[in-house]
């Protein structure tokens, strides 16, 4: 254990801190920075009215200043830079995405039930059948936007505001039917109406079972809800119902089993996880793409490594020339932009007009057929990591003493042997840190599938799941994809994948120690 | 004999390097600027995909360029000073909770951080609202979004680097009556510089290829990156007309790393043996 050195420094006494400039000036920029941050970041806050943002704002910022103005506190002085950033944008979203986890979030669950309530309320309004269609002009009370509406049949005027309607006095009807001038109401010429669309689409004007709602901007119509939520019975009662409210599936469900399709977002604890493992479907699915997924992340690691291997092997030699503008072209690939080029590999492998038919002479749909398009992306990924396998071989190999290989071909052993005993061992203590982290990287490798097959081809039965479909663009899938989003369960899904690399990284850099006891 | 073998394996290597790149260069100067016209070996020379490139209403390559270097630059830097200040601290002072700091880290950092996608997009619908600079469409959010990832991926290879340079050099400076942070700028940093350029490069590269933050974040034509302007470059129906456009652009958006690239060269042997990945 070393000595600890900067601890041993606070303990000891120290009669009087040096004041250098630096110092002086490092604590005001401190003060600045803090200042300067309080000054942005507060008025959207307060005009918000968001009092617990501005508690942590206030609070974080009050810390920050006070760890940077005191001389103790050390370590955090250098840690706390990194870690806010993240915490806001890497520990609270993966927190929260695993609390989702266990919830049902998703398409149809996606607010809190008085949400779904209010969006099953207002999604069945319905035109009230005899309800006369209202001459509709928007005006202002004091600021405030309301409704003056005129029965087409009676020409009697009302205004309508968010607490209901009432009979408007001293209103000038025009010959359109429309309220032209009220006492006390400023009303709003038609481009000053259009740039309120929003509120005035927004605007509801509540009557005995129903409400008044504009219909464009001249027109407002009553409409009586088809569905209406009763708290008595926490039902919702109309059309097709009683629907009452199952909490545990977070929908409103009849006698006959249906559900509404709002709903709300309820915790259903481990049903996700459950749904992964013993769906059948799903779980069918799921041990293919794992396998797969499985496949491709080693066959990435192997692949790339060996060919890295061969050629810094083939370049290490005394007498080898023109290694300089070997390394050159064989690191280009490197360099090249990687999204790029997935989608140049992408569009070579294109049946109609793509470079590899083109050169074969062949007709084969690459990307089409399960079996090709897997080994197509292998060969994309070979491509893109190979370089990186090499420059790495190449700066172990020259670690490795050359005695140690001399030694071996006098002692009698063939140059295959050397390399078998000698070489690999060595260069595979150096370098399995490197692979295992190259197998996690590979295991998740979103944009090599993404932008070449986008998880293709897929099969006519199931569109959700494709052949070179690793568990993350499955999970991209499930999240965003066409079949509607399920943050739940493709959360559920990103947990699975979580634990399956953090033990594989786990037992690989287990074994990787006992192997370093052993050459050491 | 032995040689030639040696020479012939090399060649084919490099072969298999070279011809995608050498298809995107007869891409990018085939006059006729599509994907079908396009043959391995050049069959006509123009500039014509780099004039479209850089005068096209609809796409804003320049733009675009801009952006992408720009953040990753400003993303690389930061985040390698975050971590440089991080593990300072994990290698150099011993206090309560650090074994604890360094395996929370090693577990974060294997959390897919963009499978948290849903979130951040929940987040950033808030941030938006609040703060329209840091939002959707701006390259200071994506920044700050880059920025949350920087402590996780670094900071271990930096702390293996800094634990390589011995003890004796900072007690050294301490007695000298350095402060800490002198010992940090004066003595660390110098030592580290050589390993950092090529740990900002791989960083550098990695931002610049990053696609699927940068989609969800950016929407606005004008803020796009080089990832995302790109990727609609070719999307639908384009992929065989804008075939030329794209290769060029590929081709302009590896002219900085490579540069680069042969510049760190000396480098880049020692500093990839101690981590980091791509590809």
């Amino acid at each position: 254990m070393a000595p600890d050195v900067p601890g041993a420094a606070e303990r000891a006494p120290r009669p009087r801190r040096n004041i250098t400039t630096a110092f002086v000036v490092s604590r005001i920029a401190v003060l600045a920075v803090a200042a300067a941050i309080l000054l942005y970041a507060v008025p959207p806050l307060v005009a918000a009215e968001s009092w617990l943002g501005l508690g942590v704002l206030g609070a974080a910022t009050a810390l920050i200043g006070y760890l940077y103005l005191t001389p103790r506190l050390v370590p955090a002085k250098y840690l706390v830079p990194g870690t806010v950033f993240l915490i806001a944008f890497q520990v609270v979203p993966v927190v929260y995405t695993v609390t989702t986890a266990f919830t049902n979030f998703g398409d149809g669950h996606r607010g809190s039930k008085q949400d779904a309530v209010v969006a099953i309320e207002t999604g069945s309004v319905r035109q009230a059948p005899g309800s006369p269609e209202y001459a509709l002009t928007a005006a202002l009370r004091d600021g405030e936007l309301v409704f003056l509406l005129v029965d087409p049949d009676t020409k009697q005027a009302g205004l309508g505001t968010a607490e209901g309607l009432e009979p408007l006095a001293g209103a000038r009807v025009g010959v359109t039917g429309k309220v032209l001038s009220a006492p006390g109401l400023t009303v709003l010429k038609a481009p000053e109406a259009a740039a309120r669309a929003k509120e005035i689409s927004a605007l509801s004007v509540p009557t005995p079972g129903g409400a008044i709602k504009a219909n464009g901007l001249s027109r407002a119509v009553e409409g009586r809800a088809a569905l209406v939520y009763d708290a008595a019975c926490d039902c919702v009662r109309g059309e097709g119902g009683p629907w009452t409210a199952d909490e545990s599936q977070g929908y409103f469900v009849n006698a006959a089993g249906d559900h509404l399709a709002q709903g709300w977002q309820v915790g259903v604890g481990l049903d996700n996880f459950a749904r992964v493992l013993t769906n059948p479907t799903i779980s069918g699915y799921f041990a293919g793409v794992f396998g797969w997924n499985v496949v491709f992340a080693l066959a990435s690691v192997a692949g790339t490594f060996a060919l890295g291997m061969s050629v810094a092997l083939a370049l290490h030699h005394p007498r080898m020339r023109g290694t300089k503008i070997y390394r050159i072209a064989i690191v280009l690939p490197y360099a090249m932009p990687a999204f790029a080029m997935l989608m140049v590999w992408r569009d070579m492998f294109n049946r109609d007009f793509g470079l590899i038919n083109q050169l074969f002479g062949l007709d084969v749909d690459w990307l089409g057929e399960p079996l090709t398009a897997r080994l197509a992306v292998i060969l994309v990924n070979l491509w893109l990591g190979f370089p990186y396998m090499f420059l790495v071989t190449t700066g172990a190999l020259q670690a490795i003493p050359r005695e140690l290989t001399e030694a071996a071909s006098i002692d009698g052993a063939t140059p295959w042997k050397g390399f078998r005993k000698v070489t690999l061992p060595l260069l595979l203590v150096a370098l399995t840190p490197l692979l295992i982290s190259s197998f996690a990287f590979n295991f998740n490798n979103f944009n090599a599938i993404a932008l070449t097959t986008d998880g293709g081809p897929f099969p006519a039965e199931n569109p959700q799941v494709g052949a070179t479909d690793l568990l993350i663009t499955y999970t991209f899938r499930l999240a965003f994809g066409a079949g509607g989003a399920q943050f739940g369960f493709a959360a559920a899904v990103s947990v699975f994948i979580f634990a399956i690399v953090a033990i594989i990284s786990a037992t690989a850099f287990r074994r990787t120690r006992k192997q370093e006891e052993v050459y050491a | 004999m032995k040689m030639a073998l040696r020479h012939a394996f090399a060649l084919a290597v490099c072969a298999f390097a070279l011809f995608p790149i050498v298809f995107v260069l007869s891409a990018a100067i085939n006059p006729l600027g599509t994907l079908a016209s396009t043959d391995l070996l050049p069959t006509g020379f123009g500039l014509g995909n780099f004039a479209d490139l850089f005068g096209s209403d609809v796409y804003p390559f320049g733009r675009w360029f801009f952006n992408s270097v720009f953040i990753a630059l400003t993303a690389s830097f930061a985040s390698l000073l975050l971590s440089m200040f991080a593990a300072y601290a994990f290698s150099r002072m011993r206090f309560a909770g650090r074994r604890a700091g360094l395996l929370a880290l090693l577990l974060i950092q294997m959390f897919p951080q963009f499978l948290a996608i849903v979130t951040i997009f929940m987040i950033f619908t808030r941030v938006t609202e609040l703060y329209p600079a840091f939002g959707f469409d701006t390259v200071w959010g994506l920044l700050l979004l880059y920025l949350g990832g920087a402590l996780g991926v670094n900071t271990w290879l930096m702390k293996g680097f800094l634990d390589t340079i011995p003890k004796e050099l900072d007690e050294a400076a301490t007695v000298d009556g350095a402060t800490h942070a002198q010992i940090f700028w004066r003595v660390i940093m110098p030592l580290v510089t050589p390993i950092l350029a090529v740990t900002a490069l791989l960083a550098f590269i990695g931002t610049m290829s990053e696609f699927l933050m940068a989609s969800v974040f950016l929407r606005d034509p004008e803020s796009k990156t080089l990832a995302v302007g790109m990727f609609g470059m070719i999307a639908g129906d384009n992929r065989n007309a804008n075939f030329g456009m794209f290769a060029a652009g590929t081709l302009l958006t590896a002219i900085p790393t490579v540069g680069v690239f042969l510049w760190l060269q000396k480098y880049i042997v020692s500093g990839l043996t101690a981590g980091a990945v791509k590809g």
